[in-house]
């Protein structure tokens, strides 16, 4: 090796071990902010919060199959009690009655604070009279067995009225004391976790404790035949956790196979060990840097670039194909007049620039997941680009040489040769067909042509989302889609927020807009609230007057309402109710799921309920909220706005990639210096995208943005190949043909297979990726043969 | 319409198994038998609380519906307007205009009480069982049946529940607490349909 050889192999092994060291330390984050926008704007961090940590995202069903009812309550019993009993979850719910008396204690004793119907008017006479009577006739329903005995001490009936307003979600069906679902075929549990659903790790943990405490259920069955229980889990964090081993399982899997059939293929090609670990260089080196530079620009690395970033990069497997291909020397014949680098390099670089110009619109995207990917591939194909020319003619052994595949090259171009006969004009006649069909087609798809729904990039089944949608309709209002957002500086900011927009939302209810909501300050009234019932509550002496005006003529006798006279004095000198004073309570897990703490603020979340067989129109909530001028609450359609945030994504994608387009024309426009040249290296590519585009199209697959990444990588693997033709029909050489011929079958050969590959995947990103680009990458390839070959001497394809 | 037409065939069946097993069975059975043939009743009822705590007894009227297996419709008239429908384990209560659904579950100490009253109408021998101790006396033609809660809660809130009957009809609940507040409730067929 000489001096100057050895000075660029060390320089390249330490640069490789910084980059390894950036590696190892790098943070990586595998929860859904990759999906979420860097730089949300105000609304965007609501629904952002509510993904990662709202209450919606910590829920787990569970649902209990099989075996006889009996056994299926015993089962919900066990495990809701084993689960309750556990710090990982804040609340488990299956319709038993726990912590009953705490709560009941709780709520008695700050009756007159958390009841929304004190008011002065309510403890005048005429109200105490009408309450009183109220509750006179409480005492003949069933309920008045329970009524009886607090009557004493609360003749109003506050206690019914404050259960009445935290219950105004209409239960599930309950047998055995447990909820099960309508049909009474599964024991139903809602489970809320500790952590916020975008903690996957903490999500996982969680459902193993749900297994385990399955496992140790009981299952006794009555019936020796019976079905033997069955546990299945739903939810946004079940998902996440499903998802993610699914796509780690689906990118492990094809990656190794997708390593091993393009290892297969170099062998043959090469036949030649060194070759074979030479050839990989590039590739390995270029994915290290990628991942170092992404690290380094972001902070932390996410999961998909991980999952993703390598099959990007799969380019630079080429690039070393085209080294060693275009580099051998046969022995017998003179040595070519120009270096490799001479007469290569320059075509690898434009075309290495060209999938940077691409790969640069991924940049400003406001999807952090795919700037990533953007900011991965570049500096990886730079990194693999540098390599091949500096380093590996560095390592290479003197007088090295693969196997000669220039007779491959010569079999290819039989093959070719009757579409390279083809003329100009016809070639240009059929390019025009081929472009004017596919864009036919995509004009017919029109609006339905792109999917602009999250859900598109769900890896998860169709099955499981039913599973989910069913669950969610036993337990009737578990779903958590429409809510109310009121936000303040301090938590009793957002409580008395939270109670201005009860007033709004109040009348929505009579008019069937929603069936009802949840709100915080029904657990915890904001401090104004508290004072404003504590006012409202008279003197001993006034409530003694204006009860026996009250009950004259009542069948209940003012004199047995001692103890509401003291009762209410107590209230009346009580100090307010805090959030401690929740301790203990259940009440105080469905206070804290309506809570949610941010850095400087708070927010109360008022969940909104559908009225009975009617969908909520959440634009209606926001015009009440509105005309009740509550500017601090908002009104979200988590759906909707996950959906309207993906198609912003979106959108914003297809406009960067149509720029990335414009700087690739530019970029070749100065490198190339003739308008025609241009033509012929573009026209090839972007008769393969639209082919590809609209064959998908046709085949009734919607376009995600994950097709328009697979699109943008048909550009930069595809570009190489245009160009290569390009030089050759600049260059004539000997055998220079066949060799360019050769390696460019070669290249196209394994990235075919690679994402041939991931069309055969579970995952819906996968198979995005590996419908577009294996088709897309084999037609570029045919369209620039056949492009930059046509006949000279008809005039539209006269050199320049 | 007393009870529904049968075809022959099954009244057989019917009659062969129940004299298979009659020998261990009492008068009971046969009511509860009839009673669980019977598929619909209504009635109009008066109903007097009678409770320490008031000066005097609440009365109030109307009618009860009844639709096997788990319907049970309390209509009351007077002195105030009340719809109260037990629909499996959903108790609702209309009042005033206002609707309240309780889940009869969260309740344990009401579900047994109301249980008690429409397992008897379905002539469910086994539901009431499992809850109560059951006594009972007469003959067909005018029969009691009292039922003592075998929980020691529920015997906190239910002291007795005592129901007379004639076939398979039910003239009169009464229900005790220990406190010894009651309930009494006088149920009559309409005259004239």
């Amino acid at each position: 090796m000489t001096p100057q050889r050895a000075q660029i192999a060390a320089l390249w092994i330490v640069c490789l071990a910084v980059a390894c060291i950036v590696v190892a330390r790098a943070r990586y984050i595998t929860d859904l902010s990759a999906f979420l926008p860097a730089k949300p704007t105000a609304a965007q961090q609501l629904l952002v919060d509510q993904l990662r940590d709202g209450p919606a995202s910590r829920l787990i069903l569970i649902a209990i199959d099989g075996a006889d009812p009996g056994a299926r309550t015993q089962a919900s019993s066990a495990i809701a009690g084993r689960l309750r009993g556990d710090s990982r979850f804040s609340s488990v719910n299956n319709g038993e009655p726990v912590t009953a008396e705490r709560d009941r204690q709780f709520l008695f004793e700050h009756r007159y604070l958390l009841s929304d119907r004190i008011t002065a008017a309510r403890f005048s006479a005429t109200g105490l009279r009408a309450a009183i009577q109220d509750t006179i006739d409480d005492l003949a329903s069933p309920a008045g067995l329970l009524l009886k005995s607090l009557l004493p001490q609360d003749p109003t009936g506050e206690m019914m009225h404050i259960i009445d307003q935290l219950e105004r979600t209409p239960a599930p069906a309950a047998s055995g004391g447990v909820w099960v679902s309508p049909d009474g075929a599964r024991a139903l549990i809602v489970a809320q976790t500790a952590a916020g659903g975008s903690d996957i790790d903490a999500q996982a943990d969680a459902i193993r404790a749900v297994r385990a405490a399955f496992a140790a259920a009981p299952r006794e069955s009555s019936a020796a035949d019976a079905r033997p229980l069955q546990l299945t889990l739903s939810g946004p964090g079940v998902f996440a956790v499903a998802a993610r081993a699914k796509i780690e399982r689906a990118a492990v899997r094809l990656s190794i196979a997708g390593s091993l059939l393009v290892v297969t293929l170099l062998f043959a090609v090469y036949r030649s060990l060194p070759a074979l670990a030479l050839g990989l260089l590039p590739v390995v080196s270029g994915a290290i840097v990628g991942i170092a530079a992404v690290a380094l620009g972001f902070g932390a690395v996410h999961g998909i670039t991980l999952g993703f970033g390598i099959t990007l990069i799969g380019e630079s497997v080429d690039y070393s194909i085209y080294f060693f291909v275009q580099s051998r020397r046969s022995p017998q014949g003179p040595a070519p007049a120009l270096s490799w680098q001479q007469a290569w390099w320059p075509t690898i670089r434009l075309g290495a620039l060209t999938s940077v110009c691409g790969f640069a619109s991924l940049l400003p995207s406001g999807f952090p997941g795919l700037a990533q990917l953007g900011a991965y591939s570049i500096s990886g194909l730079v990194a693999a680009a540098l390599v091949t020319r500096y380093v590996l003619p560095a390592l290479l052994p003197s007088g090295f040489a693969i196997r000669d595949v220039a007779p491959l090259g010569v079999r290819v171009a039989a093959v070719l040769r009757p579409f390279r006969r083809l003329s100009g004009r016809k070639v240009a006649a059929l390019s025009v067909a081929v472009a004017l069909t596919a864009l036919a087609i995509l004009h017919r798809h029109g609006a339905t042509l792109w999917n602009r729904e999250l859900s598109a990039l769900s890896p998860i089944s169709i099955e499981d989302q039913n599973t989910d949608a069913r669950l969610r309709g036993d337990l009737g209002a578990a779903d958590v889609r429409n809510l109310v957002v009121v936000a303040g500086a301090t938590l009793d900011d957002a409580l008395a927020g939270a109670e201005r927009a009860a007033q709004a939302l109040s009348p929505l209810i009579d008019a069937q807009v929603i069936g009802g909501f949840d709100s915080p300050a029904n657990y915890l009234p904001s401090a104004g609230m508290q004072a404003a019932r504590r006012g409202s509550l008279p003197d001993p002496t006034t409530l003694r007057d204006n009860l026996r005006q009250a009950t004259t003529g009542l069948e209940l006798d003012a004199t047995r309402l001692q103890p509401f006279l003291s009762d209410v004095e107590a209230a009346r000198r009580a100090p307010p109710v805090t959030a401690r004073d929740l301790e203990g309570t259940s009440l105080r897990a469905g206070f804290e799921a309506l809570v949610l703490h941010q850095k400087d603020r708070w927010n109360a979340l008022l969940p909104l309920h559908p009225a009975v067989g009617k969908a909520i129109d959440i634009a209606q909530v926001a015009v009440a909220l509105q005309a009740a001028r509550v500017p601090e609450a908002r009104a979200l359609d988590l759906e909707r706005e996950s959906d309207d945030l993906y198609a912003g994504y979106l959108s914003e994608a297809i406009h960067f990639s149509l720029a990335g387009t414009l700087s690739i024309i530019v970029l070749l426009s100065i490198a190339l210096r003739s308008p025609l040249r241009v033509v012929k290296v573009v026209a090839p590519l972007a008769l393969a995208v639209l082919t590809v585009a609209a064959g998908l199209a046709f085949c009734a697959v919607q376009l995600t943005i994950l097709h328009l990444v697979g699109m943008l990588l048909i550009v930069a693997v595809g570009s190489n190949y245009a160009l290569f033709f390009d030089r050759e029909a600049q260059v004539h050489e000997a055998g220079g043909e066949s060799l360019t011929l050769a390696s460019l079958v070669i290249a196209n050969l394994s990235t075919v297979m690679g994402f041939g590959l991931l069309s055969f995947s579970q995952v819906p990103v996968l198979v995005a990726l590996g419908t577009t680009v294996a088709p897309g990458a084999f037609l570029a390839l045919l369209f620039a043969a056949v492009l930059s070959r046509a006949d000279p001497s008809t005039p539209a394809t006269s050199r320049a | 319409m007393r009870q529904p037409r049968m075809h022959r065939c099954a009244l057989g069946l019917l009659l062969l198994s129940w004299v298979c097993a009659a020998a261990p069975m009492g008068d009971l059975d046969e009511v509860m038998r009839l009673l669980a043939m019977r598929r619909h009743g209504r009635v109009e009822f008066v109903e007097q609380h009678f409770l320490a705590v008031l000066r005097r007894p609440i009365e109030s009227s109307g009618e009860l519906l009844y639709d096997a297996p788990d319907h049970l419709e309390k209509r009351t008239l007077l002195p105030h307007p009340e719809n109260l429908v037990l629909d499996g384990g959903a108790l609702t209560v209309e009042r005033g205009g206002r609707r309240r659904v309780l889940d009869l579950h969260r309740y344990p100490q009401i579900q047994p009480f109301v249980e008690s009253i429409r397992a008897t109408l379905a002539g469910d021998r086994g539901a009431l069982e499992r809850v109560y101790r059951l006594e009972f006396a007469g003959s067909l033609p005018r029969w009691s049946l009292t039922l003592e809660p075998l929980d020691r809660e529920l015997a906190k809130v239910v002291q007795q529940v005592r129901i007379d009957g004639s076939r398979d009809e039910l003239l009169r609940v009464e229900i005790r607490q220990p406190d010894g507040d009651r309930s009494l409730m006088t149920l009559r067929t309409p005259a004239a349909q």
